[in-house]
C-alpha cells in the first residue's frame, strides 16, 4: 500500500513528547446571550492537550459538551473564554481567511457521512481540492490513491445512496484526508455503524495514524472505541474534563462516577441485576462481601484467584468476570465474594497488599 | 368556424403563451433564484447572516404574492410603461408576469436550498470553502433536483397567470379562450383552448420531472 500524502510531509514523524497538536486552555463556551435565562454552559474552564502524532478520545454522554469541543479545534464553533491553540496557533485570533487556511490543515469525519448526494465518490473526494482550488488534474493525482488507500478504488463512479454506511465513512476518511491534513477530527464517525463495520473502520483510523503520522482526535460515547484504539483518553462530564491521561491507566485506574459507569457498561463488569439489587453498604453477621480484584500489568498473568483461596481458608464465589484488552494491553476484573468475617478479611487485605492486585469493595449481601 | 381558423387563432395564441411563459420564466427566475439564495442562507447563525435584510426582504416577497396577480398587472402599469413602453401587448403582458414570478420563484428555491442537510454546510466549512463556494457546491448542486421541480412549478403556474393578462391585450390562449369561448358563446373554441393547455401544462411537467429525476441521485440502488 503507497500513501500519496507521505510523499508530501517533509518533517519527520512528530513524537507525542513535542508540544501539543491541540491545547485548550481554560476553556469555556456558552450559547446564548449573558443574562439570557436559557443560555448554557456547554463547555466549563477545559484544559486539555493532544499529544501529537497520537489517537487522542474524548469520551461522555450525549449533551457533556463534546461536540461543541472538538467543533472549537477548527473553529466552526468560538470559546466564549480561553485559548485554543492548534499547531502553535491560536483560533480565536484567526480571520475569516486565516481560518479557512487553518481548516484545509485540519480533516474532518462525520457520524452521518455528510457526504454530498449529487456528487460520485470520487467528485467527493475531490471537493476539498476543488475548494483548495486545485486543477483538475492535480484533483484526479490525488484522489484516485486515496480511494485505494481506503480500499474503494472500484467504487468512484458511484453515488453515496449506492454505498453501505461503512464504504460511505471510507470515502468520508478519504474526503478528509485529500488536503493532507496534520490532524483528523472524528465526530462519532463510527456512531451510526455496526460493530463489525465500526471495527474495520477504526483499523483504518488506526493504520492511517501509524503510517502517515496523523494526530487523531476523535469524539465518541463508545468506550469502545476509545478502547480500541486510543493511546489517550479524556472523560467529559457536563463541560468538564473529569478525567484524563492515557488510556490504560485512566480506565484501569478510573476514579470519577462518569468514567466508572460508561467503563462498566463498556468492560462487561456490571454486576446482574439480582445481586446489585440486594447489595447493602454495611455488614450485618453473617453477610458476605463483594470485592472487585482488578487485574492488569503483572497481576493479569498470574494465578492469583487459585491462591487467593487458599489464602483465605474460606468459601470463595466468583459472581462475575471479564478479560478485555484496552489501548492493547491486557485487564481483567473479577467479582468475587467471601464472607465479611474480620479475619477473613484481614487475611484477603494482607494478600492484596502482597501482590499489588487492586481492589475494590461493591458491597455485602446477605 | 372553419378548422382553418381556429388552428390560427390558436397557434398564435400559442405562440404567445409560450412568448410570455419562458420570458418572465426565464428572468423572473434569473431575479428570483439569487433572492431565494439569500432568503435561505442570511438568517441568524448562516452563512451570509443579515437577519434585518433577511426580515425585509422576506416581507416585500411576502407581500407581492399576496397581491391578487389582476390587480399586480394593473398596479404596475406606470412600470410596464416605463420598460416596454407601452402598456397593452404581449411584450408589456410579461412585465407583470415577470414581477409576479420573482417572489414565486424565491419562496420555493429557498424552500429547496433550506432542505439541503445541514451537515454538508458544516462539512463544506470545515474543509474550508467560503461562503460563496458552499452556495455553489454544495446548496446549489444538492438543491438541482428541488430547484427544478420548482422552476416546472413556476412555468406551470405562469400558464395559468398568463391566462389573465388578457386584460391588457397580452394575448395568448387564455385570453383565446374567453374571448371567443365565453364572450362569443364559442364552447369548441373553449374546448380546444383548454386541450391545448392541458397538453403545454403536461408537457411542462413530465419534462420537468424527468429532468429533477435524472439530477436527483440520492435513491439510486446498487
Amino acid at each position: 500500500m503507497t500513501f500519496p500524502n507521505a510523499a508530501v510531509r517533509t518533517e519527520p514523524h512528530p513524537v507525542a513528547t513535542a508540544t501539543p497538536m491541540v491545547a485548550f486552555e481554560a476553556v469555556t463556551k456558552r450559547f446564548g446571550d449573558a443574562g439570557d435565562q436559557n443560555q448554557f454552559t456547554a463547555l466549563d474552564g477545559v484544559d486539555l492537550s493532544v499529544a501529537r502524532g497520537a489517537i487522542t478520545g474524548i469520551i461522555g454522554r450525549s449533551g457533556a459538551g463534546k461536540s461543541t469541543l472538538i467543533r472549537l479545534v477548527n473553529g466552526l464553533e468560538k470559546a466564549t473564554s480561553g485559548r485554543v491553540v492548534v499547531d502553535g496557533v491560536e483560533v480565536g485570533g484567526l480571520s475569516e481567511t486565516g481560518l479557512r487556511d487553518l481548516r484545509r490543515e485540519i480533516g474532518m469525519i462525520f457520524q452521518h457521512f455528510n457526504l454530498l448526494s449529487s456528487r460520485t465518490a470520487f467528485d467527493n473526494v475531490a471537493l476539498p481540492l476543488e475548494i483548495a482550488g486545485l486543477d483538475r488534474a492535480a484533483i484526479r493525482a490525488k484522489v484516485a490513491p486515496l480511494l485505494d488507500l481506503v480500499g474503494l478504488g472500484d467504487k468512484s463512479d458511484r453515488y453515496p445512496a449506492e454505498l453501505s454506511g461503512g464504504q460511505k465513512q471510507r470515502i468520508g476518511i478519504a474526503r478528509a484526508l485529500a488536503t493532507s491534513p496534520k490532524l483528523l477530527l472524528s465526530d462519532e464517525a463510527t456512531s451510526a455503524l455496526d460493530p463489525e463495520t465500526t471495527q474495520s473502520i477504526l483499523a483504518l483510523l488506526k493504520r492511517i495514524n501509524a503510517e502517515l503520522g496523523l494526530t487523531v482526535l476523535l469524539i465518541t460515547h463508545e468506550m469502545e472505541v476509545v478502547k480500541t484504539i486510543a493511546s489517550d483518553v479524556a472523560v467529559i462530564d457536563r463541560g468538564r474534563i473529569v478525567e484524563a491521561g492515557r488510556t490504560f491507566d485512566v480506565f484501569t485506574g478510573a476514579k470519577h462516577e462518569t468514567t466508572r459507569s460508561l467503563l462498566s457498561a463498556a468492560l462487561g463488569t456490571n454486576l446482574p441485576d439480582w445481586i446489585r439489587s440486594n447489595l447493602k453498604p454495611q455488614p450485618s453477621a453473617g453477610d458476605r462481601v463483594l470485592v472487585r480484584l482488578i487485574f492488569f500489568g503483572a497481576t493479569a498473568f498470574q494465578p492469583l484467584t487459585a491462591r487467593l483461596v487458599t489464602e483465605l481458608g474460606a468459601d470463595v464465589n466468583i459472581l462475575a468476570g471479564t478479560i478485555e484488552e484496552i489501548a492493547g494491553e491486557p485487564y481483567g476484573s473479577l467479582v468475587v465474594a467471601y464472607p465479611a468475617d474480620p479475619a477473613v478479611t484481614e487475611r484477603a487485605e494482607r494478600f492484596y497488599a502482597a501482590t499489588g492486585l487492586s481492589t475494590e469493595v461493591l458491597g455485602y449481601v446477605a | 368556424m372553419s378548422p382553418d381558423m381556429l388552428f390560427s387563432l390558436l397557434s398564435k395564441a400559442l405562440w404567445q403563451t409560450l412568448q410570455m411563459v419562458v420570458a418572465a420564466g426565464l428572468i423572473g427566475s434569473l431575479i428570483g433564484l439569487p433572492i431565494g439564495v439569500f432568503l435561505a442562507t442570511s438568517g441568524k447563525g448562516e452563512l451570509f447572516p443579515a437577519p434585518v435584510s433577511n426580515r425585509i426582504i422576506g416581507a416585500i416577497v411576502n407581500a407581492a404574492r399576496s397581491t391578487p396577480f389582476i390587480i399586480l398587472v394593473v398596479a404596475i402599469i406606470p412600470f410596464t410603461r416605463l420598460v416596454t413602453g407601452t402598456s397593452i401587448g404581449t411584450y408589456a403582458a410579461i412585465v407583470p408576469l415577470t414581477v409576479a414570478t420573482i417572489p414565486f420563484v424565491a419562496r420555493l428555491a429557498e424552500a429547496a436550498i433550506r432542505e439541503v442537510d445541514k451537515g454538508l454546510i458544516e462539512a463544506a466549512r470545515a474543509m474550508g470553502a467560503t461562503p460563496l463556494q458552499i452556495v455553489f457546491k454544495v446548496l446549489l448542486a444538492e438543491a438541482k433536483p428541488g430547484l427544478t421541480l420548482a422552476l416546472t412549478l413556476t412555468l406551470v403556474s405562469l400558464v395559468g397567470y398568463s391566462a389573465m393578462v388578457g386584460a391588457v391585450g397580452g394575448g395568448g390562449l387564455g385570453d383565446l379562450g374567453i374571448r371567443y369561448g365565453y364572450q362569443r358563446f364559442m364552447p369548441d373554441v373553449m374546448l380546444a383552448v383548454v386541450v391545448v393547455l392541458i397538453v403545454v401544462v403536461q408537457a411542462i411537467q413530465s419534462a420537468g420531472d424527468a429532468l429533477a429525476r435524472r439530477f436527483d441521485k440520492r435513491n439510486r440502488k446498487t
